[in-house]
């Protein structure tokens, strides 16, 4: 005991370093409310990958009765599946639009060639001239999301200028004040999940979570969903607003998309071609 | 004597908090370099200081800077290593029996002891006051770039300081 007390009192600028040092960070991690959050957000984090992993063996548990729900929900599909047989899933699926009569038809195609890595990425999918497509018309995703533009055309084969090049301009409207944009990737941002809004007005309010929708003034269709702003009021050299956004297409996974014919965008093209540039 | 001693480190203490908290809190580079003059309180404390005196000295010193701070326990944190950097050195580098100086000053020990001597306790307490601030490390070349200049300007106050209140005395 004695020798424990020399050894403390031989040492004490340490023990008493410890004390102080223990005392002072104990404070800080409680007065301070973003050093707490921390500390208790990397505890979370701890205990929740630990129940993550306890996850994987629980899920292990239940697989019989996984098992069944699933030949149970496959028993039904397929039943459901033999109505369906005659009908050529190739086909062009009908879309009436009946709120300004315009009539947009969507075809589905599959993506044969994929790029995400170029700074101008071009893919291709199986559908070409005999189904109907021409360049020029919109492609969007399965579920939400633009995706591009029809580049050249093939008799069975057609190739996409997807947005991730540096031509593409999809004009997109803030869902919040309906300010007018145009999308675009790439401008020292190469994140295949991230994109630009830009050409904003400068008066325009933009809130982070807004959602981008097409605005309908190109080949898309008005509405489209191509994603949700994360960054407003990016610096830009120019007099206009940027924001930068969440894609929700995701261009790494895509294997079919829809080709959007629009029905009236020969007569629309005519018709606007007729007023001359600099009237 | 002993008065005298006491006396000079209170009005010391109050002078370098005085400057610290009401003209070096609205000084700073782009947020970059901020000096942190308070330390030369710690640093010239006598030798002959207890270490728990000391100890109790710094931590009320990092505590007073934090009331003006707003940053509860990240300044005494940061003195609390200074001391102990400061005993550490002292107990290294100087023979204890052999001391006759009455505090580790620039006019007492000499340029190269003494900017060893400040170097080493400020870069200890601005490491330990810059990281507990950010309290990440995902922004270490930032929290490292902001320690380094800070450093820099801090010792070249100190410096400055010590030389205009230089004693020539006889070594």
């Amino acid at each position: 005991m004695r020798n424990l007390w020399i050894f403390i009192s031989r040492y004490n600028a340490f023990f008493l370093f410890i004390i102080f040092f223990i005392v002072g960070i104990y404070l800080t991690v409680k007065n301070n409310s973003y050093q707490r959050s921390v500390t208790l957000n990397s505890s979370n984090e701890i205990v929740g990958t630990a129940y993550e992993r306890l996850n994987i063996f629980k899920r292990y548990l239940n697989l019989g009765m996984v098992n069944d729900s699933l030949a149970a929900e496959n028993a039904k599909l397929k039943s459901q599946l033999l109505g369906l047989t005659t009908v050529d899933t190739t086909k062009d699926v009908k879309v009436v639009d009946t709120v300004t009569n315009q009539q947009y038809t969507y075809l589905a195609a599959k993506v044969v060639k994929n790029s995400i890595t170029l700074r101008n990425n071009v893919m291709t999918i199986n559908k070409g001239t005999v189904d109907g497509i021409k360049s020029g018309m919109a492609v969007i995703a399965p579920q939400r999301g633009v995706v591009g533009f029809i580049r050249d055309v093939s008799a069975h084969l057609a190739t996409i200028q997807s947005l991730l090049h540096k031509d593409t301009k999809i004009s997109v409207t803030l869902k919040k004040n309906n300010a007018l944009g145009s999308l675009v990737w790439g401008d020292g941002n190469f994140d295949i999940k991230k994109a630009f809004v830009k050409e904003v007005p400068n008066h325009i309010k933009m809130y982070v979570g807004d959602s981008v929708v097409t605005s309908g003034y190109g080949s898309f269709p008005a509405g489209i969903l191509v994603g949700k702003i994360i960054n407003p009021n990016v610096a830009t050299n120019d007099n206009f607003l940027s924001g930068e956004l969440n894609l929700f297409t995701d261009f790494s996974t895509l294997q079919y998309v829809y080709v959007v014919k629009d029905k009236k965008a020969e007569e629309q093209k005519a018709l606007e071609s007729l007023v001359k540039p600099n009237e | 004597m002993n008065s005298r001693i006491i006396i000079v480190n209170v009005i010391r203490w109050f002078l370098l908090l005085f400057v610290q908290i009401f003209l070096l809190k609205n000084m700073g580079f782009y947020d970059l370099s901020t000096p942190f003059i308070y330390v030369l309180f710690l640093l010239l404390l006598p030798f002959g200081i207890p270490n728990i005196l000391l100890y109790l000295l710094a931590f009320g010193t990092g505590l007073t800077l934090d009331a003006f701070y707003d940053t509860m326990g990240v300044h005494a944190t940061a003195c609390v290593v200074l001391a102990f950097v400061r005993i550490s050195f002292i107990s290294i580098s100087l023979n204890r029996d052999a001391i006759d100086d009455p505090e580790p000053a620039l006019s007492y020990m000499g340029f190269q002891w003494f900017s060893l001597y400040a170097f080493l306790c400020v870069v200890a307490h601005h490491l330990v006051l810059f990281f507990l601030e950010t309290f990440r490390l995902t922004e270490i070349g930032y929290t490292l770039m902001r320690c380094g200049l800070s450093c820099i300007f801090t010792l070249l106050i100190i410096l400055l300081v010590e030389f205009i209140f230089y004693r020539r005395t006889p070594r």
